[in-house]
């Protein structure tokens, strides 16, 4: 008495989930989108130097020149060469970006996926916790946290943005753990005998990495527009060359005002792009995971 | 009389419900007396509620029993402390789920977790050694190739086959008592027969015994050889499954057999339409009085016990029912 | 004769997936008379339940009806615009779901529910909407203190009855099923289907009934359907499909019903699995599983040939003897 396969489900072309996302990736077209922007701000942030050698911060320049072959966006109100900035400003932003993406990933993991499966009092304690820090403005928290250390570094703000960051994604992995853990597989291993620590790293966290995935690349895009919004303030190291703080002497020497449009609006589009790339990539994420959101191929009669 | 493997006596399971100002309890499972034997299968039928998943998990160390006590070949459950001693009484008693759909973790392949089983409970084993008992578990079970199969993800197996390989992973460790829970409820019904063969097969190739969980009692009768019914947390009846389908000494009993899908056979006229009870904080008397044609003044005061009314150890608990020599 | 309340010709149903065009459902055809009961069995996967959402047209996007019309009281249902469906829908044809835990909405009352579908079809007064929602809970059984109760706090049994319930408020002709009693025990199952047909024969409508379980229509039904593969394998009144089913499938799946009484037999069940309908066996679709295969089954697709009250899709039974090619 045998089952055998010849006659049972056909090979559906043996698709491994690892390439099918790789696969299923290349077909969306947000994603691909989203991962060429990425990329080519990657390749800025690692050779900043390659591609605009020199100090971007020294006046060498005339102030306020226009776009030309030799200033590709002209230059700053102090002389400094707008493209230049750009391009050096890469690095710190995109550090920011997926330093407080992965840690506040893992704080989220770690307190939403613990209160699920941990439950009881446990669980009150912990979404309590969530619950008060997602409730406090976020906002007036980072500038409350930025401005208090006199030396502003890049730690302080991605210990900024980690902190009021997590809580967003702890509850939706609690919500995600809470419904997996009715799942007969989780119980099954308990029934084996596998420890808890297990069951939770091996069997209930792969089952996740979608949610996780898309919940770094929520706190990267979140990260990005707070991060340049406190150096737009003045909150940020206002020496360094960054993005937010292009903005912020922009403004300060009333660029849009005199005509200055590039020094403002080159930094300006950047943040607007890196942002809109990790927000294409988080759609594509929730896409590829959860068939129900995709597209849908409309039958043509 | 077989040689008895795991024994249960006065089982019984509560679960504190309610928030804190209206704490109830629920009567899961109330003094459940069953047993089985080397190389047997027992049937636990009854409805959603009636106690037997959690019978099931009481018995694969889910939950603690509340009173009463758990004996695997003679020693007491309530002594198992230590990891090894907990981990060598699941590779005796392993359980098989009721949705193939869930009961596989869906990001590994199917080798996962017939694995994860061999380098739990059989450490002895070499790596080479552990694939060739996978494969041996896969044939076994009738999912040949084996190799092929092993590579798979569940979702490029059917349910039936996605069940089998839960019967695979039960098999690794080689035990002597498979707790099935409802393995057959969520396949379509031409596919329920392959997979009751297989269970009949293992008991007689693989030496082990089942508990065989169902609200089915065709199903019951085709493959168990002793039926054990449960109704609100109650062991109603029991005995050798031929007999007590033959002659039901409890109404539940007959109320079930009145229920049982079978094509060939005339519609029977009795149609029942209650509900299972959500037993909390109960009264004495029998569980079953508000549907019972039977019932009388003693029901509703006194909880009837189990009496032995007829050969083989049937039994039933009905202040009602007589002994079967009684039907003529 | 009298005239046919659903009359389906030739329906075919096609899905598009990542493999390619999948026809789910293949050259059906089906008359239903008013007050007729017709149930529909087959394992997983045979089109059944595409049969039923095309019918009703409630299919996906991905799905497309390709062939065939859809006759429900003398208008092609494949043709309508939704505004003409929506004036058909609940009050001539209604249609009760296989899970009524996601049938139903869980976050409002049932009482909610019956509302919406009452407004959604003109009726605003409250008082009639109250008295009709509380006569069509009597119907199945349920106090009508329920209408304040969410579907959560009803047993199983409960809610499939509310769905039904639901499915009657407008007293529509015909009924839909997509195996409403699979997510229930037995004894709510049997329960269940003599309610079901209980109501049907009080109030006259008639009933499609889509099932894996051959034995729970068969006390029921008038006439019942086999599918296979998307393809009608056999079909008849039910005694005659059920005394002498011709089909290889139809006698194994009668065949896979252990039995309470009489003599304990080994059964052997099908063997195998259902085709995959994106590359479908050649000519015949059970042949890779049928225990009576001869080698033309595999040559050619099979046509529906009739026989003494029923039609079957097999060779065996093909007028005239089987001529091999």
């Amino acid at each position: 008495m045998t089952a055998t396969l010849d006659a049972a489900v056909p090979l559906t072309g043996r698709r491994i989930p690892g390439s099918s996302v790789a696969r299923a990736m290349a077909g969306n077209r947000k994603a691909l989108a989203g991962l060429l922007i990425l990329v080519f701000f990657v390749v800025l942030a690692a050779v900043p130097d390659w591609i605009a050698p020199g100090d971007p911060a020294a006046s060498r320049y005339g102030r306020s020149l226009g776009a030309s072959a030799h200033h590709l966006f002209g230059t700053t109100g102090f002389g400094q060469d707008v493209a230049a900035q750009v391009v050096h400003g890469t690095r710190p932003i995109l550090l920011i970006a997926v330093l407080s993406g992965v840690f506040a990933t893992l704080l989220s993991v770690l307190i939403g996926v613990s209160a699920a499966y941990l439950g009881g009092l446990w669980d009150d304690l912990l979404s309590l916790f969530t619950d008060v820090i997602l409730v406090i403005p976020v906002l007036p928290l980072v500038v409350v946290i930025a401005g208090y250390f006199a030396h502003r570094s890049l730690t302080v703000m991605i210990a900024a943005l980690v902190v009021t960051g997590w809580s967003y994604g702890a509850r939706q992995l609690r919500a995600q753990a809470l419904s997996l853990r009715g799942r007969d597989f989780l119980e099954a291993a308990r029934v084996r005998g596998e420890r808890r620590s297990y069951i939770i790293v091996v069997e209930l966290l792969p089952n996740m990495t979608s949610l996780i995935i898309a919940n770094f690349m929520n706190v990267a895009l979140y990260s990005v527009l707070t991060a340049s919004g406190l150096e737009f303030i003045g909150l940020g190291d206002t020496s360094s060359v960054d993005w937010g703080t292009m903005l912020y002497w922009a403004q300060n020497q009333a660029a849009l005002q005199t005509d200055q449009y590039l020094w403002a609006a080159v930094p300006g589009l950047c943040i607007a792009l890196l942002s809109t790339s990790f927000a294409l990539l988080n759609n594509a994420f929730d896409e590829i995971s959860n068939p129900a959101l995709r597209p849908v191929r409309r039958l043509r009669g | 009389m077989t040689e008895v493997l795991l024994e249960t006596t006065g089982l019984t399971r509560h679960f504190q419900i309610g928030g804190l100002l209206s704490r109830r309890t629920l009567h899961a499972v109330d003094d459940a007396s069953l047993t089985i034997g080397r190389r047997e299968i027992v049937a636990l039928a009854g409805e959603s509620g009636s106690g037997k998943s959690t019978v099931a998990r009481l018995l694969a160390l889910v939950y603690r029993p509340t009173a009463g006590e758990i004996r695997f070949e003679g020693r007491p459950l309530s002594r198992l402390r230590s990891r090894r001693d907990l981990l060598a009484y699941r590779r005796q008693v392993p359980m098989v789920f009721q949705d193939p759909f869930s009961s596989i973790n869906p990001v590994y392949r199917v080798s996962h977790g017939i694995m994860r089983t061999l380098k739990l409970h059989r450490p002895e084993l070499s790596a080479a050694e552990r694939d060739a008992e996978a494969e041996r578990v896969l044939t076994a079970v009738g999912l040949t190739p084996a190799a092929d199969v092993l590579s798979r993800y569940p979702f490029e197996l059917s349910g039936g086959q996605r069940q089998r390989i839960g019967f695979a992973q039960a098999l690794a460790c080689k035990p002597k008592l498979i707790l099935a829970d409802e393995p057959v409820s969520m396949l379509d019904v031409s596919i329920r027969i392959g997979l009751l063969n297989l269970m009949a097969d293992l008991r007689e190739t693989q030496d082990v015994s089942f508990l065989y969980i169902t609200h089915d009692l065709a199903g019951a009768r085709y493959v168990a050889d002793r039926l054990v019914v449960m109704y609100g947390g109650h062991i109603v009846e029991k005995g050798p499954v031929e007999q007590v389908l033959a002659a039901p000494r409890h109404p539940y009993t007959s109320l079930l057999l009145s229920t049982v899908p079978d094509p060939r056979a005339p519609l029977p006229s009795v149609v029942d339409t209650g509900e299972p009870p959500k037993v909390v904080n109960p009264s004495p008397g029998c569980r079953f009085r508000a549907r019972c044609p039977l019932a009388i003044d003693r029901c509703a005061t006194e909880t009837p016990r189990l009496r032995l009314l007829g050969p083989g150890d049937h039994a039933a608990a009905c202040h009602v029912a007589g002994p079967v020599e009684e039907d003529s | 004769m009298a005239d046919l309340l659903l009359d389906v010709r030739g329906l075919s149903v096609e899905y598009a997936t990542a493999r390619g065009r999948v026809l789910a459902v293949d050259d059906v055809s089906l008359a239903l008379e008013p007050g007729e009961f017709l149930g529909i069995v087959g394992e997983s996967g045979c089109g059944k339940s595409t049969l039923l959402f095309a019918i009703a047209r409630l299919l996906g996007p991905t799905a497309a009806i390709t062939a065939g019309q859809v006759y429900f009281k003398g208008q092609d249902l494949a043709q309508l615009a939704d505004r003409q469906l929506a004036g058909l829908r609940w009050r001539d044809l209604s249609v009760v779901m296989q899970s009524a835990m996601n049938a139903l909405n869980p976050v409002t009352t049932i009482g909610a529910q019956f509302r919406d579908a009452l407004r959604a079809h003109g009726v605003r007064d409250g008082k009639e909407i109250a008295s009709r929602s509380r006569e069509v809970l009597g119907r199945v059984g349920i106090d009508p203190v329920h209408l304040r109760s969410y579907a959560h706090q009803l047993s199983g049994g409960m809610r499939q009855r509310a769905m039904i319930a639901m499915a009657l408020l407008f007293n529509p002709d015909l009924v839909i099923m997509d195996e409403p009693t699979s997510a229930l025990d037995v004894v709510a199952q049997r329960s269940l289907m003599a309610q079901i047909k209980g109501l049907q024969q009080e109030y006259g409508f008639a009933v499609v009934f889509v099932t894996h379980d051959m034995s729970l229509v068969s006390h029921y039904s008038d006439r019942l359907m086999v599918m296979y593969g998307g393809q009608i394998a056999e079909e008849g009144p039910t005694r005659t499909v059920f005394d002498t089913p011709r089909h290889p499938y139809s006698i194994g799946l009668l065949e896979a019903f252990p039995s309470i009484r009489g003599p304990r037999v080994r059964l052997t069940g099908i063997p195998g699995s259902p085709p995959d309908l994106a590359d479908p066996p050649p000519g015949c679709r059970f042949a890779p599983r049928c225990p009576s295969v001869m080698a033309v089954c595999t040559q050619r697709p099979i046509e529906l040939y009739d026989v003494p009250g029923a039609q079957v899709r097999c060779l065996l039974h093909a007028p005239g003897g089987v001529a091999d090619d």
